[in-house]
């Protein structure tokens, strides 16, 4: 034997020398992004948001709808925000609770960044995946598609469905959905097709493993990683989205309202001297957005460090 | 060349026709025709108004007669809301305003933005960088609908310098508000794509060397970098129209400038298909036309695109 016996069993330890020392990916990556210092606060500001958006409720001491007549034409004066008066946030044009509502407006505004991403991983990463791996005139055909659909002007035809099949959350969540996926679909294809060429995946071909297989088992647990990165990258976008609708007053309707419908309400008041009703939602909006695109950031330095 | 501009009007025609036949099918999906109102008209008049508007040809022949209108004759039809007036009267009134300070934003949003992002990129690392860096990540949170109470906020209510709302001709104080507003945001994101490819430019060899035979250092930005840098911002300039083009609903709104955004919403609200339609398809092939522009540009100056 070529292979002395001192080597043979320095090579029979190392099984288990890897598994002491094995690091995944995954767990590089948790090491990256923990170190990264913008990234670690703008998550932990997101768990905040996330717990006000879902628990605020129970602070607040007033029901989202509840109208508080006594402050009818006071409001300036006696819907200051207060700690004694329960309004935290003051009160809004109409005698209603600020807080009760801005709690509200979070939320739907994260629901509707968490389905739009949703969608967009489920359709987009399949879509991407398939056109990517089946390639030649159907990737030209599934590509050109989303070329197409990407160059008309979305929200124009958002809100002509909006005032076709009414306005309301659920038709809010189906169009985004239908954008949401688009450059997703073409993230995915780019990255299946340097997949595509690795040996793994001549295996699968060769063992006879069935197209739809390779995709789901071999091609899409490795697309995950830029998934990931796209998705929360995308969710400001979509929260953007939906404020700019509701912002014009198409998007969630009365009692339920959302940041954008709040930053209408407080803009059009604010001359009033209730500058309140426009801090306060302008303030959980541009933090919320802020803390999604550094954990985005944070992610795509641990997650595809090359693309420092 | 031209066959390569041929080629991308074979994708543009299609793309536009898709847009028409979406709105149309949305249209022809809806429950409800944009005259059943809260009092039902009785059937004969019902039938005579859809008459009068065409409503009862079949749905190929309102598409295909509109999209014939609209061709040949600049003609959107005339608006179900508003009896006096058609939607091109509609679009003949609100464009020029909204093009205005359309056009001012790109211009702000272009000049700002790759001027902030190659001072970012030729300073790497020092205070300058990370000050553009830091604007534009402060200004990609600050959307047209955030940004635009700010600035009445500040400058309106609180300093007195500049009117909130209005337009009466286009007077430049008047214009102000709304151009930053809708900017900022794609200033921003123009600065942070200049930056990351003006760097990659700056570190390749033939600027090495360019910086070898002691070329002066604006020379070498102006001269060699800046056309290989450009490329990308290039492309995000049809992205960017669209965003802009969008934005512009919620200019006119808050500011009541008098745009077309103005009427799209308040057709909106009124259910006024025609005049949504007719906005939406106008705007549609204007991204299509600006995305061919853009892509014949960059054909033109990247020496690397085969056509």
């Amino acid at each position: 034997m070529l292979v002395d016996k001192q080597t043979a069993d320095a090579l029979g330890q190392a099984p288990h020398l890897a598994q002491v020392k094995g690091r995944s990916l995954w767990k590089d990556a948790r090491t990256r992004f923990v170190r990264n210092r913008a990234a670690m606060v703008a998550l932990f500001v997101l768990i905040g948001i996330a717990i006000f958006a879902f628990f605020g409720g129970y602070i607040a001491q007033y029901e989202r709808d509840y109208v508080d007549f006594s402050l009818m034409g006071a409001n300036a004066t006696q819907g200051v925000p207060s700690i004694e008066t329960g309004h935290y946030f003051g009160t809004d044009a109409d005698g209603r609770d600020l807080f009760a509502r801005t709690v509200q407006g979070t939320r739907i505004s994260l629901l509707v960044g968490l389905v739009g991403a949703a969608v967009a991983v489920v359709v987009g990463t399949l879509y991407g995946a398939i056109a990517g791996y089946v390639g030649g005139r159907t990737d030209g055909i599934m590509m050109r598609t989303v070329d197409i659909l990407m160059s008309i002007p979305f929200m124009f035809v958002l809100i002509l469905m909006l005032v076709i099949f009414g306005r309301s959350i659920l038709m809010l969540f189906i169009g985004i959905g239908l954008i949401s996926w688009l450059d997703m679909a073409r993230i995915a294809r780019g990255q299946t097709l340097t997949i595509k060429g690795k040996e793994f995946v001549e295996a699968a071909v060769a063992t006879g493993v069935s197209p739809l297989r390779i995709i789901l088992r071999h091609i899409v647990p490795n697309l995950l990683g830029i998934v990931v990165v796209y998705a929360t990258l995308l969710i400001p976008s979509m929260i953007i989205t939906e404020s700019f609708i509701s912002f014009l007053g198409l998007g969630v309707q009365e009692p339920n309202t959302s940041l954008g419908a709040l930053i209408s309400n407080g803009a059009s008041n604010m001359q009033y001297g209730v500058i309140w009703q426009i801090i306060f939602p302008i303030t959980a909006f541009v933090l919320t957005i802020f803390a999604f695109f550094f954990v985005g950031d944070g992610l795509r330095d641990a997650i595809d460090p090359k693309d420092r | 060349m031209f066959a390569y501009i041929v080629r991308r009007l074979a994708v543009a025609i299609p793309t536009l026709l898709i847009l028409v036949v979406i709105s149309f099918v949305l249209m022809f999906a809806a429950p409800g025709g944009p005259f059943n109102g809260e009092r039902p008209l009785p059937p004969q008049v019902l039938a005579n108004i859809e008459a009068r508007y065409g409503l009862d040809q079949p749905y190929w022949k309102q598409m295909a007669d509109y999209v014939w209108n609209v061709v040949v004759h600049f003609d959107f039809g005339p608006s179900f809301q508003y009896r006096d007036r058609t939607v091109t009267d509609i679009i003949v009134q609100g464009f020029p305003v909204t093009l205005t300070y359309g056009f001012w934003s790109f211009v702000v949003a272009l000049v700002a933005g790759v001027s902030l992002g190659v001072a970012a990129a030729v300073r790497h690392n020092t205070w300058l960088d990370y000050l553009a860096v830091g604007i534009s990540i402060g200004a990609q949170v600050l959307p047209n609908f955030v940004m635009a109470p700010i600035l009445v906020l500040v400058f309106t209510l609180w300093l007195g310098w500049l009117p909130g709302g209005g337009w009466y001709g286009g007077q430049w104080e008047y214009v102000v508000l709304p151009v930053i507003a809708l900017s900022t945001s794609y200033m921003a994101s123009i600065a942070r794509i200049t930056r990351s490819s003006m760097l990659e430019v700056l570190n390749s060899g033939f600027i090495r060397t360019a910086r070898a035979k002691g070329l002066p250092t604006w020379r070498i930005i102006w001269k060699h970098a800046m056309k290989p840098a450009f490329l990308p911002v290039l492309s995000y300039l049809g992205p960017a129209f669209v965003f802009m083009i969008t934005g512009s609903v919620v200019i006119d709104l808050f500011f009541s400038t008098g745009g077309i955004g103005q009427f799209f919403v308040n057709s909106a609200f009124n259910r006024d298909y025609a005049v949504i339609m007719g906005i939406t398809i106008l705007v549609g092939a204007l991204t299509i036309l600006f995305n061919l522009v853009v892509d014949i540009l960059y054909a033109w100056i990247d020496p690397k695109i085969r056509y």
